[in-house]
């Protein structure tokens, strides 16, 4: 078996040449100095399947992590989800995130930007603003990140239908301000099949849908390689009923089936899959959650290297960002919720994610104020700065409960993945009703689990005396509509329609033929069409999807 | 002769988030009521015509998007324009508490917010159902 000291002198140190050690005391309290990692060397103990199972941080299967150093030298990201109302008031909340000590800008959008109509349209009535920021335009995009240097921060940005067209607008916006694309850094989530399955945020159907984000895998590493053009999703098939083992299989599986789409074009799986990034969701069952995030990281490279023969270790590596389950949130006794994502989050750092928004404790009530979304913020500081458990990397591996529950969370996991592929793949499995069927039953089952109180929900049902509590909410201003109004207005009579009339042609056409449309996603951004007229034009060629209504 | 009561459970708008709603379908299902969920993405006009259509009792809305003051409001107005006042209009979701007070004030006959268990619903139900079916007997 390969030997610590050989780890440390070679994909330890090389990682600290790329980032030093944190120039914070990597100490205990009571002075003892931890190593970056511990094995079973440390307690003279045999593990034969250490190196096939665990192996070492920054090393194939990368159980263990994805980085030789991990948070000894950075720590995961502190990436606050935010948007509400106008694109003004958003952007003055990033510049006060931003300000706080937080490291990466993630953008949530209003319901009629992520469906794809602008504001002024008669579905977006009652909706502006309301769970995100509205953009309409490249005119919007242009206010939201005013006065930020895109080339100094990492923008995510959540959005799946219309994401070639957003992610357009954010680069039409650096391309004006004369930034270089290769410098740019950030998220698009654009995963699409996870809208199927859980959370029904689709326009067209499921083939031209994988169409458009594969044409993003195409044209993204070519144009701006520092971006992650997907952020494979299992957090929303949690948040909608599902357990975690089927979140680990449900994703991994939209994973693979983006791989075998992007195959099909014809392209190299390593030029596209070092870009490829992932999104769980960490819930309350703390070892299941730990055990979950290395599960996954082992399967992800497992299948990269052996099935779709990926050469490049970053083809390996499952790099993830996580959020703690806004459905486990209670609007009963909302402060509880401030342990509940201090304890949710403290997982998610010890089963090694990347990147981590924590959620604000009024969130089963509305949108986060500044002060909860602060005391969120905070939680992860704590966690950071305060535990120790950054000293050493993966300071759970070995346990024998974690190390099972890891091997049991993979074994199931990989059962359904084969399921799914005996079925021809998870687009059939959407058709036939599969997740909808195995998503009601599961979030039934939980709930009369809950009623028969054979689940403790403190506050819900069980210890319910309240304490009356004022818990201030954050309102959207009504005003919004009237002003996305106006701008959408002054776009429209402002912009040479000429240059709108041709971009828009030029996406049509693209759709028509099947050539990659990102380029005209581009145009389209630049002449100022606005959301609405980019996806009418493909509403117009792919038609739209609805989904059978099954209970 | 045992009347069933028939309920329409419905999504307003653009929101997708339908695990409570059909979670609520199915356990009033279970309590031996006839349910219609009509799917996602309706508007008023769709859910108020699929209630006349259907001859229900009450229509349940679920909305997590903070669009609800909306949309209870327009499916209150359409059901009184269509002479339909009768049907019982209840709903849950993301919904603050100072915004309940205002929808019954609308005629929202009772919100369900978030751990709600689905017995609750079921009690409300069987109990504000038969009286109504009494008044129109009265009436």
């Amino acid at each position: 078996m390969r030997k610590k000291h050989d780890w440390m002198r070679e994909t330890y140190q090389k990682s600290l040449e790329k980032m030093p050690e944190r120039p914070v005391a990597h100490r205990t309290l009571s002075g003892i100095a931890p190593e970056p990692l511990y094995t079973p060397e440390d307690i003279g103990v045999l593990d034969p399947e250490y190196e096939e199972k665990r192996g070492y941080p920054g090393e194939y299967p990368y159980t263990r992590g994805v980085y030789g150093s991990m948070y000894r030298s950075k720590l995961w990201t502190m990436r606050m989800f935010a948007g509400f109302g106008t694109a003004e008031q958003t952007n003055e909340r990033f510049k006060k995130l931003l300000k706080a000590g937080q490291t990466g800008l993630s953008v949530a959008f209003d319901l009629p930007t992520l469906m794809g109509y602008d504001s002024d349209h008669p579905l977006s009535k009652g909706e502006v603003g309301k769970c995100g920021v509205a953009v309409s335009s490249l005119a919007d995009m242009e206010v939201l990140f005013e006065g930020i240097d895109l080339e100094a921060v990492t923008t995510s940005m959540t959005i799946n239908s219309p994401a070639n067209a957003i992610w357009a607008m954010y680069l039409a916006v650096a391309k004006k301000r004369g930034h270089d694309w290769k410098k740019l850094g950030g998220t698009i989530q654009n995963d699409i099949l996870k809208e199927f399955i859980a959370q029904k945020e689709f326009i067209f159907p499921p083939e031209p849908s994988v169409k458009l984000v594969i044409d993003t895998f195409e044209w993204g590493p070519k144009n701006v390689p520092k971006w992650n053009f997907i952020s494979v999703s299992g957090y929303h098939i949690r948040e909608a009923g599902s357990t975690a083992v089927q979140e680990l299989a449900w994703t991994l599986a939209d994973g693979f089936e983006y791989v075998e789409a992007a195959l099909k074009r014809g392209l190299d799986v390593d030029e596209f899959a070092p870009r490829i990034s992932f999104f769980f969701d960490v819930h309350n069952d703390f070892f299941e959650e730990i055990a979950k995030f290395r599960a996954a990281r082992r399967i992800w490279a497992k299948e990269m290297r052996h099935r779709y023969g990926a050469k490049n270790p970053q083809s390996w590596m499952l790099r993830t960002h996580a959020q703690t389950a806004g459905v486990s949130l209670t609007a009963q006794q909302p402060l509880n919720n401030i342990a509940r994502v201090a304890i949710q989050a403290l997982a998610a750092v010890l089963g090694g994610t990347n990147s981590l928004h924590t959620d604000a404790y009024d969130e089963a009530l509305a949108l986060p104020t500044e002060e909860s979304a602060t005391i969120a913020l905070r939680t992860q500081q704590i966690i950071a700065y305060e535990t120790g458990v950054t000293h050493t990397i993966d300071p759970l591996a070995g346990s024998y409960y974690v190390e099972w529950l890891t091997d049991e969370m993979e074994r199931q996991a990989m059962a359904i993945i084969e399921e799914i592929r005996r079925m021809g793949g998870v687009v059939r499995a959407i058709e036939e009703g599969y997740f909808l069927r195995e998503l009601a039953e599961a979030s039934y089952r939980y709930q009369q689990e809950v009623e028969r109180k054979e689940r403790i929900i403190v506050g819900v049902n069980a210890f319910t005396d309240e304490i009356p509590l004022k818990v201030p909410i954050q309102l959207v201003d009504p005003e919004v509509e009237k002003v996305q109004a106006e701008r959408l207005a002054r776009v429209r009579r402002e912009r040479d329609p000429k240059r709108v009339e041709e971009a828009l042609e030029g996406l049509r056409r693209a759709a028509v033929e099947g050539q990659n449309t990102m380029p005209h996603f581009v145009d389209c951004a630049l002449a100022y069409c606005t959301l609405g007229e980019m996806m009418d034009v493909l509403r117009e060629v792919y038609g739209v999807y609805q989904e059978p209504a099954y209970v | 002769m045992d009347r069933r009561i028939r309920v329409l459970i419905a999504k307003p708008g653009l929101d997708g988030h339908d695990r409570g709603a059909k979670v609520v379908a199915r356990a009033l299902r279970d309590a031996g009521m006839e349910v219609i969920y009509t799917g996602l993405r309706q508007t008023p006009e769709m859910i108020v015509s699929a209630a006349l259509q259907e001859d229900v009792d009450a229509i349940g809305l679920s909305i997590l998007s903070g669009a609800h003051m909306h949309y209870f409001r327009e499916v209150k107005r359409l059901l009184d324009e269509q002479g339909a006042s009768d049907i019982l209009l209840f709903g849950g979701g993301i919904i603050p508490d100072e915004d309940v007070p205002k929808l019954k004030a609308l005629g929202v006959a009772e919100v369900f917010g978030p751990g709600t268990s689905t017995q609750e619903i079921v009690d409300f139900l069987r109990r504000a159902v038969p009286e109504k079916w009494r008044a129109e007997g009265m009436a």
